[in-house]
């Protein structure tokens, strides 16, 4: 029996016999948002990748969803560009400053910086996001206070900022730092199953993407559209957001938002996107 | 012991009675992981009571219970929208498995299809780390829910 099983389960998913099965698989399509700018959403993997290619989320999603994203005028998410773009030119804070008061030209500033995070902070001694670098400047340069987790002003400056590197390819630099120490301490985590339903990372994303779980499309779980629009949520979800989502899925208790353990997961998770464009805002289920 | 002794003592007898039958239940009840599951069987049931068929197609469909449709398609459950492709079509698994195997499979697939498989353990407590507060020392299906499942399964024929 042991030997035949895999034969057996192959035969059964040939039968087919039910009208309820849906057909999985990424759609070849091209993303080319406004029909101007084609994003790279399908690239060749890096050695020592899992995959032989990296694939966008966007690929996963069905031809209404994908439509929204590539026309910017529907995508809901670039309401939030748009507010992302006031509050960065806001005064906040005892210092009297805005982020503009001190990166002036923010074209030419924020060009390709959302791509490269995370990025290696020595004097944190630890990987930073945009999130954590915007709460950064607001307490030490602003004399702000720090934005909580998820409020909507984070998550729309966040927006704003990723948003200036679109279709701009998605590169972490592990030389900094201990980021590579982070990377392994990621990687051990994507692996690990959690939960009562006792799944990792990789059981979804690795071994079955493109598969149907129920109604959802499994994707390889890439980070490059961060943070997305979701329809079902009709709000912007930040990334800590969807990793705690998935990992409560598992019937686990899900770490802190910016916890090391979800900072390792995010160095890990945007390497295995590497050289995909930055989709933000991308527009998912 | 007299008539009136007697009267008096049966509340507190059947009480007893009651303690009994409730134990006698618990000693019935395989404890998850107490039996081996070998050479991909597990021959015992886990409470000595039939398993209900109907109430296994409803416990296998259920999202908070078996939830199965998450991964299988199932043709018997063409009512529910959204069958999952991660695991086999289970159309016609009665004639693939026996009881014993069915058994195995829902309470610890790990013991049958290896440690890799992507099939959570319905009667196990091999589970993953950090389990929620809510679900921490209980199993997804109860002893009595997976002999449901595995008599709903052997209902799934197709010869
Ligand atoms: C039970 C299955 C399951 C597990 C386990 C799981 N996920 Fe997911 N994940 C999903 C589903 C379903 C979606 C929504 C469809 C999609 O985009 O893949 C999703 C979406 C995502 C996305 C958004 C992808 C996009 O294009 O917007 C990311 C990122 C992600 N998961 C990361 C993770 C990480 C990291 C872990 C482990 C901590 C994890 N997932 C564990 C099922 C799972
Ligand atoms: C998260 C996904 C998942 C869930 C949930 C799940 N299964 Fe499975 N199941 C699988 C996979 C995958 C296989 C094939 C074995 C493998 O590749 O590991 C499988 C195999 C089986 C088989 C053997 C099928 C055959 O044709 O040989 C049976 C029977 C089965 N599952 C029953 C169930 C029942 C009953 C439930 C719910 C109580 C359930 N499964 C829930 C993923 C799942």
């Amino acid at each position: 029996m042991a030997k035949t099983y895999k034969s057996i389960a192959l035969f059964s998913a040939l039968l087919m016999g039910t009208g309820a099965a849906l057909a999985g698989g990424p759609v070849d399509d091209k993303l080319v948002i406004d029909g101007e700018m084609e994003i790279q959403t399908r690239v060749a993997a890096p050695e020592g990748h899992p995959f032989d290619e990296i694939i966008s989320g966007w690929h996963y999603r069905t031809e209404e969803t994908r439509a929204l994203e590539a026309d910017s005028f529907q995508n809901p998410g670039m309401l939030y560009v748009e507010r992302g773009e006031e509050i960065w030119n806001t005064v906040d804070g005892d210092a009297g400053k805005s982020c503009a008061s001190c990166h002036e030209d923010a074209g030419e500033f924020l060009k390709g910086l959302g791509a490269s995070y995370p990025k290696w902070n020595a004097d944190a001694g630890k990987p930073f996001n945009i999130e954590l670098q915007i709460n950064q400047c607001r307490e030490k340069n602003m004399q702000a206070k720090p934005y909580k987790f998820d409020a909507a002003d984070q998550k729309a400056l966040t927006t704003y900022i990723k948003h200036q590197s679109i279709g701009m390819p998605v590169e972490v630099d592990l030389t900094q730092g201990d980021m590579q120490a982070w990377w392994d301490k990621g990687k051990e985590l994507y692996y690990t199953r959690t939960g009562q339903l006792n799944l990792a990372c990789a059981s979804c994303h690795e071994d079955y993407n493109g598969k149907y779980i129920r109604a959802d499309h499994l994707s390889q779980g890439n980070v490059n559209g961060f943070p997305t629009y979701r329809l079902k949520q009709s709000e912007m979800v930040s990334l800590h957001n969807r990793f705690r989502g998935c990992i409560r899925d598992t019937r686990a208790e899900f770490p802190a938002a910016f916890s090391d353990d979800l900072m390792a997961l995010e160095v890990y998770v945007t390497w295995r996107g590497s050289g995909l464009g930055v989709e933000t805002p991308a527009v998912r289920q | 012991m007299t008539k009136g002794a007697t009267f008096k003592a049966l509340p507190a007898a059947l009480a007893g009675l009651a303690l009994m039958a409730a134990s006698v239940a618990t000693a019935g009840t395989v404890a998850p992981d107490s039996v081996p599951i070998e050479d991909m069987e597990l021959k015992q049931s886990l409470t000595g009571t039939a398993g209900d068929a109907v109430a296994g197609r409803e416990a296998f469909a259920d999202r908070k219970k078996g939830n199965c449709l998450a991964c299988h398609a199932n043709t018997d459950l063409n009512e529910q929208l959204f069958h999952g492709e991660v695991g086999p079509v289970l159309d016609g698994v009665g004639d693939r498995w026996d009881e014993a195997q069915l058994r195995a499979i829902v309470v610890n697939s790990k013991d049958v299809f290896g440690e890799q498989t992507i099939m959570p353990g319905f009667y196990t407590m091999k589970v993953g780390i950090n389990v929620a507060e809510d679900n921490q020392g209980q199993t997804i299906l109860t002893a009595q829910e997976v002999e449901d499942v595995v008599a709903y399964l052997l209902t799934l024929k197709e010869n």
